[in-house]
C-alpha cells in the first residue's frame, strides 16, 4: 500500500515566511510532526520563531509559546513542571528549540539549567551556524573561517577566527540520557533520532545541521547537497550519546573539504587561501580521528 | 488585567499567506511518469505543500510553493523538473 502524502498531516503548515530552501523549515517540520499533536513547544527568538508566527497567524499545529531569545529552555522547564503537576507529563512531549545563537550563546545558561535540573524535555538546536535573523552575525557555532558580517573577510582577516563551540559535548557533560547530532540531509535518521530522544525520560538534546541559503550564500536547491557534504567531509559528524557514552557514529567515505566549501559564498575566500584551506582540513581530520568516521 | 501577549487560536493559520507569489524564476513540474511514491519530495519540501497518494500522483500546491527546487533535487527518478515560471505545466 502506498504512503499517503497529506500536507495536513504535517504539524507545521504551509504559508510560513522562511526563505525558499530554508533548511531550518525542513527540520522543524519533521521535529513537530514526529512529536505529534500532544506536544508543547517553547521557541527561542530567531528565524524559526519569526517565520512561523507572522501575527496574527501561526504555522504550528501544536501548542507553541515564544517568550524571549535567551529563555526557551527555562520556559519549557516551567511548562514541564506544570504538566507534571497536572499529572499529564507522560502524555505530553515538551520541546524547547532555538537557533545556534539562541542555544549556544545567549540561551546557554538556561539550557544548562534545564539539563541539570532533570526536566523531561527535548531541546532541539537548529544549527545554521550564525545569527541569521538579524543579518548573519557570527555565533559560537559559526565554523572556522566563515565569512559573516561580524567576521568579514579582508586583508587582515580570513573570516571567523574560532572553531565551533563543542555544544554537543557540553550537553553530554551534563550526563543526560540522550544527545545526538543530526542533519537535514539525512531525514530518516533525523526522524529516528527525534523518536528515540522522546522515548527517554529526562532531558535530551539534539543538534541539527540546517543550511541557510541566505547566510551561507548558496542556491536554494542545494540545501540538501550541502548538508550532505558537511557530513561526508567530516566537518559535521553525526553521532549519538547515551548517558555520556558514544553509542553510534555515521561512517563516511571521506570526501575532500573543498567539495563542501566550493558551493558556498561564505567560504569562497578559503579556496584561494592555502593556509585557510589547511585549517579547515585540520578540523575535518580531527573529527574523523576523534569519532573514527572513516569507512 | 494586563495584556499577556498575542494569543493565536487558529493552528496552521499561516495558510492564509499565499507564499506561492514569492516564486519568480522556476517552478516544479511533476512529470508523473516514473514516480515510485518514495515520498522523498513530500518529506523534503520546506513549505510542506506537496501531496500525493500512490505512484504518479504527487503534485505541489502552487499557492505555497516557493520554487526552491529541492523536490526536484531529491527525486531519485528525476520525475520532477524545474521549469520556467511562465511556462505551461
Ligand atoms: C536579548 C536579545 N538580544 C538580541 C535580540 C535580537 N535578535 C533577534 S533574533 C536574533 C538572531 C537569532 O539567531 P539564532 O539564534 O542563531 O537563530 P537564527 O535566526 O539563525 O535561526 C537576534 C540577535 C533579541 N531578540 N533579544
Ligand atoms: S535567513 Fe536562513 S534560516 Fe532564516 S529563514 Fe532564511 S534561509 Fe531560513
Ligand atoms: S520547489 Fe520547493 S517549495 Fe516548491 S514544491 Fe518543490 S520543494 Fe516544495
Amino acid at each position: 500500500m502506498a504512503v499517503v502524502a497529506d500536507p495536513k498531516q504535517n504539524l507545521f503548515a504551509s504559508g510560513h515566511t522562511a526563505c525558499a530552501g530554508c533548511g531550518q523549515a525542513i527540520a522543524a517540520k519533521i521535529v513537530a510532526t514526529v512529536s505529534g499533536k500532544k506536544t508543547v513547544i517553547a521557541n527561542a527568538t530567531g528565524c524559526l520563531e519569526v517565520f512561523t508566527t507572522k501575527a496574527p497567524q501561526t504555522a504550528w499545529r501544536v501548542a507553541w509559546v515564544h517568550s524571549l531569545f535567551e529563555n526557551a529552555a527555562a520556559v519549557a522547564s516551567g511548562v514541564e513542571a506544570a504538566m507534571r503537576y497536572l499529572g499529564k507529563i507522560d502524555e505530553v512531549n515538551v520541546i524547547a528549540q532555538g537557533g545556534d545563537g539562541g542555544t549556544a550563546d545567549i540561551g546557554m545558561g538556561s539550557l544548562s539549567g534545564m539539563l541539570e535540573r532533570g526536566h523531561d524535555i527535548l531541546y532541539v538546536c537548529y544549527d545554521n551556524e550564525a545569527y541569521m535573523n538579524t543579518g548573519i552575525q557570527r555565533s559560537g557555532l559559526t565554523p572556522l573561517d566563515s565569512n559573516t558580517t561580524t567576521s568579514p573577510v579582508g586583508k587582515r582577516s580570513r573570516g571567523n577566527p574560532r572553531p565551533k563551540k563543542p555544544l554537543l559535548e557540553i550537553a553530554v557533560a551534563h550526563n543526560i540520557s540522550y544527545a545526538a547530532s543530526a542533519s537535514v540531509a539525512f531525514l530518516p535518521d533525523l526522524k529516528k533520532k527525534v523518536e528515540k530522544a522522546l522515548s527517554y525520560k529526562g532531558p535530551k538534546f539534539l543538534q541539527v545541521h540546517v543550511p541557510c541559503p541566505l547566510g551561507w550564500r548558496h542556491d536554494s536547491s542545494l540545501t540538501i547537497e550541502i548538508a550532505k557534504l558537511a557530513v561526508e567531509t567530516g566537518l559535521y559528524p553525526l553521532v549519538e550519546y547515551e548517558y555520556g557514552k558514544l553509542i553510534s557514529v555515521r561512517k563516511i567515505k571521506v570526501k575532500p573539504v573543498e567539495e563542501y566549501l566550493k558551493l558556498q559564498g561564505r567560504f569562497r575566500h578559503v579556496l584561494k587561501d592555502e593556509e585557510a584551506l589547511n585549517q579547515v582540513r585540520e578540523v575535518a581530520k580531527a573529527n574523523i580521528e576523534r569519532y573514527g568516521l572513516a569507512l | 488585567m494586563y495584556p499577556i501577549g498575542l494569543l493565536v487560536g487558529r493552528p496552521g493559520s499561516s495558510m492564509d499567506n499565499k507564499t506561492g507569489s514569492w516564486r519568480s524564476d522556476k517552478k516544479p513540474k511533476f512529470l508523473q511518469k516514473d514516480c515510485i511514491a518514495c515520498n522523498m519530495c513530500f518529506e523534503v519540501c520546506p513549505e510542506g505543500c506537496i501531496s500525493g497518494n500512490g505512484k504518479n500522483t504527487y503534485i505541489a500546491d502552487y499557492d505555497y510553493c516557493k520554487g526552491c527546487g529541492l523536490c526536484a533535487y531529491v527525486c531519485p527518478k528525476k520525475d520532477i523538473e524545474m521549469i520556467d515560471e511562465g511556462e505551461e505545466l
